[in-house]
């Protein structure tokens, strides 16, 4: 399992062909949301698997169906990691069958997040800083919910370069603290210069964090260099068209803001049409789209 | 008394090696002769057919199971076909059915799964190779397949399905003599004439077909035909008959600056209108050569242990089709009929540098409602505009698949 510094891979293996994979471990989180690390069958398939951070797989119980799910991220010994919200069929189906499960993989599709941070050159609107010399690039990361699961594998990708990117902020929002996902990460990401700032929207007695919806927090967030940030989110629809109007308030280029998007999804490979987005497939001209490039479709309703 | 035939001529020696530039001519029961080769050749020959008073595409095995004799009158939301007098086998045009059911089929399994304790193992099928001969295919067909070959072949990921059956194919197409008050190809610029993408074309004359190979296939089809050349008088009566469809052809679609004028246009009050009239049947989806849209369910033994994944047909007009656990994304006709039309007229070009719509006009003649999507098009190019319009996102230099063909 390795994760590639490409934008998109090609896949030119039948598109329907599938791998067996087997629960290995299933953490549950709070309110219906758990984590499930995956080992392929045959471990060669498993070795040749190589997956952008933001790109999904498609889950798949025999005789249920198969589900659209993103890949969350890899364990310390290199299996996939999903995070999965029950809402019905398919996913109640994989969280019942539990360790263990035998499962079908298709994947992986679809673009995922920028690799590469801004940097001076790369910059779409040139730096108005007094000073030239060069920077390495910021990063404004945003997460509604299970949103922060496609973004997870986005963190492991920048910690593992860290030098290369300047200021990385993390902002998580839940509806309660016991909502908030990978908790127990969020140590870790602070210890490698990830600011990470969380907010719910209900509140218990012994929550020191901050309260009320994200977009809030991004208002009072620092950001000292916008032309050299990139801004990701992920999390419901709503959420996101906020987060990325604040962030165009703040000087961020639209061209800098990604976000991801989910429509009914069947076949992953841009030939059953039913993720369509005006002339957009989201299986693979997305999940993950430069907001400037969605957002005038986005504001019509039912498109 | 020698007797001569008022409409003999003289004929040219026959050519032993016929070219694909030249024009032959064949008797019309040397058509007999082409299904049999092809039969012989491992090809299930598919044509047309009257069937449940409509005239629809079915394997064929003698040239008598053709519509000789049969035309079609067609409106919005009607069809009929009739028995005529002539003597012809294609004087009608496309009907209920197209090809494309032939190439990506309504049903198709397109993976299985088995398990053994616990386990599962998953299988692609074994790509069956059915060879299929179409005789009988206009203009604006060889135009829906060269559509769906760019999606289905062209892209990021190819369909085994659609390439196993595409690639041994074998096109003989034919031009329109006549055409039905629905058909809009010269506004698409995809017909009546048929230009490329086919093995072998015919025009139908009085007594033969005028016969032309574009192919290697074709070629040596024709070679074994042995046919005379075409002599001018053929190719005058040919050019006549099509001609003739070329001036039957009625309607048309204004399709200056279509992409830009739909997707600038969302929230037009023809919209809503149009939602009062349109059924969500579907019918214009199942009917239309290009459409592509499919669901993949499940199909599950008794034991459970046996699985297959079969592909079916699908549609935008169905409801569940936009469903997420979020609730459903077009939950309203209005939001349907949008996509299916700003999909087929606009974000088409965007996907697949070309428009979705050939001009065949099946959606008009099978609407229930008889709802005419040229009629739509040319409404939203009326005042009143949007009041909410939506910047039209660029295209970069978008260009027609058919360019080839347009040059009439
Ligand atoms: C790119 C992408 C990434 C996603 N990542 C995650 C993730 O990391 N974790 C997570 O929990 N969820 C994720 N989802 C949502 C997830 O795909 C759906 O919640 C899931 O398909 C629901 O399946 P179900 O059978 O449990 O629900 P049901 O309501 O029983 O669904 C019925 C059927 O609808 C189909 N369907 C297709 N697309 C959707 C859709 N978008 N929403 C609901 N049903 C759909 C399913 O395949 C299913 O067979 C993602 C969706 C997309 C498009
Ligand atoms: S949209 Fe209608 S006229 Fe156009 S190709 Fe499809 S069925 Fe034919
Ligand atoms: S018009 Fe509708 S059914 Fe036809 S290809 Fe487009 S989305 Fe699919
Ligand atoms: S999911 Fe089938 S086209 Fe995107």
């Amino acid at each position: 399992m390795s994760v590639v510094n490409r934008a998109s891979l090609p896949n030119q293996l039948d598109p329907w062909k599938t791998s067996t994979v087997t629960v290995n471990r299933l953490r549950a989180h709070t309110s219906g949301v758990f984590s499930i690390d995956l080992s392929f069958e045959d471990p060669d398939v498993g070795k040749q698997f190589e997956f952008v951070p933001g790109q999904f797989n498609m889950l798949y119980v025999p005789g249920v169906g198969e589900a659209a799910i993103s890949i969350a991220g890899t364990n310390v010994s290199g299996m996939l990691q999903h995070t999965i919200r029950t809402v019905g069929a398919v996913t109640t189906a994989i969280e019942k069958g539990g360790v263990g499960m035998s499962l079908g993989l298709r994947g992986p599709f679809g673009r995922g997040w920028p690799l590469e941070p801004v940097t001076n050159s790369t910059a779409k609107v040139s730096t108005s800083t007094k000073n030239d010399h060069p920077k390495n690039g910021d990063v404004i990361i945003v997460a509604g919910g299970i949103g922060l699961a496609p973004l997870r594998s986005m963190v492991e990708h920048i910690g593992s370069r860290r030098a290369e990117y300047g200021t990385v902020s993390i902002v998580v929002g839940a509806r309660s603290p016991g909502d908030l996902l990978y908790q127990d990460e969020y140590e870790d990401w602070r210890s490698r210069k990830m600011k990470v700032i969380c907010t719910v929207d209900r509140a218990s007695l012994d929550w020191k964090g901050q309260i009320g919806v994200v977009t809030l927090l991004l208002e009072r967030l620092e950001i000292s260099h916008p032309s050299l940030t990139t801004f990701m989110t992920c999390g419901p629809e709503v959420m996101m068209r906020y987060a990325a109007k604040s962030a165009i308030n703040r000087g961020i280029p639209e061209a800098q803001i990604y976000v991801t998007l989910e429509r009914n999804m069947n076949c992953a490979i841009g030939l059953c049409g039913h993720c369509q987005l005006g002339p957009n497939f989201i299986c693979k001209d997305g999940p993950v789209f430069r907001y400037n490039s969605v957002s005038a479709l986005l504001r019509v309703q039912e498109l | 008394m020698p007797t001569f035939s008022t409409k003999s001529q003289p004929v040219k020696p026959v050519n032993q090696q016929p070219s694909m530039s030249t024009s032959y001519r064949i008797p019309k029961s040397d058509l007999q002769r082409l299904i049999e080769l092809l039969r012989c050749d491992g090809y299930t020959v598919v044509g047309p057919k009257v069937e449940d008073d409509a005239i629809v595409y079915a394997e064929i095995g003698h040239i008598d199971e053709l519509p000789k004799g049969f035309r079609n009158s067609q409106d919005p939301g009607k069809y009929r076909v009739e028995q005529t007098g002539h003597k012809n086998l294609f004087e009608f045009n496309v009907g209920p059915h197209s090809w494309k059911q032939f190439l990506f089929p309504p049903r198709a399994m397109v993976a299985s799964g088995t398990r053994e304790a616990n386990r599962w193992t998953f299988e692609t099928p074994p790509e069956q190779q059915p060879k299929f001969a179409f005789l009988g295919v206009r203009s604006c067909e060889l135009a829906a397949i060269a559509i769906q070959d760019r999606i289905f072949l062209q892209g990021s990921y190819v369909d085994p399905i659609y390439k196993a059956r595409r690639e041994s194919a074998l096109i003989i197409a034919i031009n329109c003599t006549v055409a039905a008050s629905t058909c809009f190809c010269t506004s698409m610029k995809t017909g009546p004439k048929c230009r490329i993408g086919y093995d072998l074309a015919l025009t139908e004359l009085e007594d033969g077909f005028v016969i032309q190979s574009e192919t290697e296939r074709g070629r040596s089809l024709l070679t074994t035909l042995k046919p005379d050349e075409a002599i001018d008088k053929d190719l005058e009566e040919a050019r006549i008959l099509e001609q003739r469809a070329v001036e039957q052809i009625s309607k048309q679609l204004d399709t200056t600056n279509i992409r830009d004028l739909l997707l600038g246009n969302l929230e037009h009050p023809r919209w809503d209108e149009v939602s009062t009239r349109c059924l969500s049947c579907t019918n214009c989806t199942m009917v239309c050569p290009t459409c592509f849209c499919s669901s993949v369910s499940e199909v599950v033994d008794l034991t459970g242990d046996s699985v297959h994944r079969q592909r079916e047909w699908d549609s935008c007009f169905n409801l569940d089709f936009s469903y997420t656990a979020n609730g459903i994304v077009r939950n309203d006709r209005r939001s349907r009929y949008r996509q299916w039309l700003t999909h087929k007229l606009a974000s088409w070009y965007d996907q697949f540098d070309s428009s979705g719509c050939v001009g065949c006009g099946r959606c008009i003649t099978w609407c229930p409602v008889g709802i005419d999507l040229t009629e739509e098009v040319a409404a939203i190019r009326q005042p009143p505009s949007s009041n909410r319009m939506l910047p039209v996102i660029a295209l970069p230099n978008a260009t027609c698949v058919l360019t080839k063909e347009t040059k009439e």
